[in-house]
């Protein structure tokens, strides 16, 4: 155990080296995933099948959500099947570590499930084959629909175990799905499992909608849209669907999130030209305007201890990101480099705030210290921004658009991912085009 | 030697004017000044001879001296037809965040507006919407395309 622990402890050390990026292209390092078994979860003979799920395949299928979730952090190495020595319920039982070593995996998961008077039993343990011992072990029930959120869960253990960091794979992403031309983008508010699974779509398309974000329960999402040709923010429930405007404003309001703990929403509300930050409790529908300057303020965001406010103001000229306290006193800027920067996001984690920057016809992903200062740029693009951060503070998403031709031809959007460390950058699968991401926090906390 | 003298003053003369025209290119190429669209490709009219839109030159929202000129040519169309209304739409290009696009176009669209006012249109019947970079009307991710996509465009609304 202790070498798996240290081997780990290794990757994580080697990725995490800072490296000073601001003008240079970002270089990818090569690392060494940790090759790991997950060995299909052995079905009891006893199971029936549930409604239009299939017991025969469910084992391997949960296996293979697991092994998709490691293999997306680039810390993982999923091992091919076919190199397997044991059966899944011997395994589960013990395995025989030295065979597993000889496939050259360090690590071993296994399980096994029951579905039974509807009801989904499962149990999984992750083993360290070089110290032939158990590391962790969980047993759950649940209703048999929740299959793919149980491989989640597991994923989220094991990543926990092996990272001593909490996982971010009991997800969901809510984003806006795009359609059609260029210059007639129909676009919706959907929904997805973090994997790009189970995607729904929440309005029909009648209308713009722009920017969701959760709440921090999940269960509230904030958004905008030109419903009526109004564009305003609004509130949506869900799991009810009902959605209402958030406050009575004479204008425009949009750049809407909510506080660490949920009970207000900071937006910008524009009038007569000067876009100015505001806030509203939910509640109470109090509403306090925030920032009061002749500049464009907007996209605020707040610190996970609700102390302060990042946002973005062209108050010198061009868009720079400010900290100021959460009710409008001490503005500082914060950001001093060469280009333009944007859309401020507090990490949940409180260390970081990641951003969008702007430079020579190239736009920027990066984070940097809540001060400004230990700015690192992770990946550079035609057009990219709106990053949102995975729960745990390692990843972040946010979405890309190609550059299009003289007809607008080949223009897409889509979804990308990438660590902090500046590694591991990924599409996200996602049924249409797509813009806007908001992750979740963990969906079984 | 005075052949020579009035030689040189020649010479420098016609320095003088290349690198003049050399300036003026750099400034102008096309139907884009600095980087706001002087063009008429995307232009519609709200009557014979009143263009319905001004262009803005990157992160911008100051009116032009062509842009004030179509503004007051909207200004006398609006006072002789005393019952229209119109909503000044504002846009951006595709090339700034999402939020903070929504709040330039606002401001287009209310450079424009307070334009007209001073030129004695009442503000009640100037509303406005910004469409941020939802709604470019030049899909080609070029210059150009984006010197027309910033813009603020008069629509009649009755």
């Amino acid at each position: 155990m202790k070498k798996l622990f240290l081997i780990f402890l290794l990757n994580i050390f080697l990725i995490n080296k800072s490296y000073a990026l601001i003008e240079v292209d970002i270089t990818r390092g090569n690392l060494d995933p940790l090759p790991i078994a997950v060995s299909p979860l052995h079905v009891d003979i006893k199971s029936e099948d549930y409604e239009d799920i299939k017991i025969k395949n469910l084992g391997s299928n949960i296996s293979e959500i697991i092994e998709n979730n490691f293999r997306s952090t680039g810390l993982f190495n999923p091992l091919k099947k076919e190199a397997f020595v044991q059966k899944p319920d011997i395994a589960h039982l013990k395995p025989r570590f030295e065979d597993w070593r000889l496939i050259k995996s360090q690590a071993l998961v296994t399980g096994k499930l029951l579905i039974k008077d509807g009801k989904l039993k499962v149990e999984f343990r992750l083993w360290d084959l070089a110290a032939a011992k158990e590391m962790t072990a969980l047993a759950f029930t649940t209703t048999p629909s929740n299959w793919r959120r149980v491989a989640h869960i597991i994923s989220d253990k094991i990543y926990e175990r092996l990272t001593g960091e909490e996982g971010y794979f009991d997800t969901r992403i809510i984003y806006v799905a795009e359609n059609g031309p260029k210059n007639q983008r129909v676009k919706k508010l959907a929904i997805m499992d973090q994997d790009g699974a189970n995607t729904k779509y929440l309005t029909l398309g009648n209308e713009l909608v722009l920017t969701p974000r959760f709440n921090p329960t999940n269960q509230m999402v904030t958004y905008m849209s030109y419903f009526r040709n109004m564009p305003r923010v609004y509130l949506l429930d869900i799991e009810t669907g009902t959605q209402e405007v958030v406050g009575n404003f004479p204008g425009m309001t949009f750049a809407p999130r909510f506080s660490p703990d949920g009970k207000k929403i900071v937006m910008s509300f524009a009038k007569d030209g000067n876009s100015d930050i505001y806030t509203m409790d939910i509640e109470s529908r109090i509403v306090e305007r925030i920032t009061d300057h002749s500049s464009i303020d907007t996209s605020p965001s707040f610190s996970p201890d609700g102390k302060f406010i990042a946002f973005n103001s062209d108050r010198s000229g061009l868009q720079q990101i400010y900290v100021m306290r959460s009710d409008g006193t001490g503005v500082k800027r914060i950001t001093f480099g060469n280009g333009i920067y944007g859309t401020p996001v507090w990490s949940p984690r409180g260390d970081l705030i990641a951003f969008t920057k702007m430079r020579k016809g190239k736009f920027y992903i990066g984070v940097m210290r809540v001060d400004g200062t230990g700015e690192r740029l992770l990946t550079e693009n035609y057009y990219q921004e709106a990053p949102s951060w995975s729960p745990n503070g390692r990843v972040l998403v946010f979405y890309r658009e190609t550059k299009a031709g003289a007809k607008g031809e080949g223009f897409s959007a889509k979804l990308w991912s990438i660590d902090i460390t500046g590694y591991n950058e990924r599409q996200l699968k996602t049924q249409t085009d797509a813009s806007d991401p908001s992750w979740s926090s963990l969906l079984s906390k | 030697m005075i052949l020579n003298k009035n030689l040189k003053n020649t010479l420098l003369v016609i320095f003088a004017t290349l690198i003049l025209s050399a300036c003026s290119t750099a400034k102008k190429s096309g139907s884009v000044d600095g980087d706001v669209y002087t063009g008429s490709e995307t232009v519609k009219y709200l009557a014979s001879g009143v263009p319905d839109r001004v262009f803005f030159a990157t992160n911008k929202s100051s009116l032009t001296t062509a842009a004030r000129a179509t503004l007051r040519k909207q200004s006398t169309f609006l006072r002789k037809n005393k019952k229209l209304n119109v909503t000044i739409e504002g846009h951006a290009d595709e090339r700034g965040t999402r939020e903070y696009n929504l709040a330039i176009g606002e401001r287009r669209a209310n450079a424009a507006r307070d334009y007209l006012m001073t030129y004695g249109i009442s503000g009640k019947r100037i509303s406005v919407i910004s469409y941020g970079k939802e709604k470019p009307i030049k899909t080609a991710s070029t210059p150009l395309a984006w010197s027309q996509n910033r813009r603020s465009v008069t629509v009649k609304v009755n």
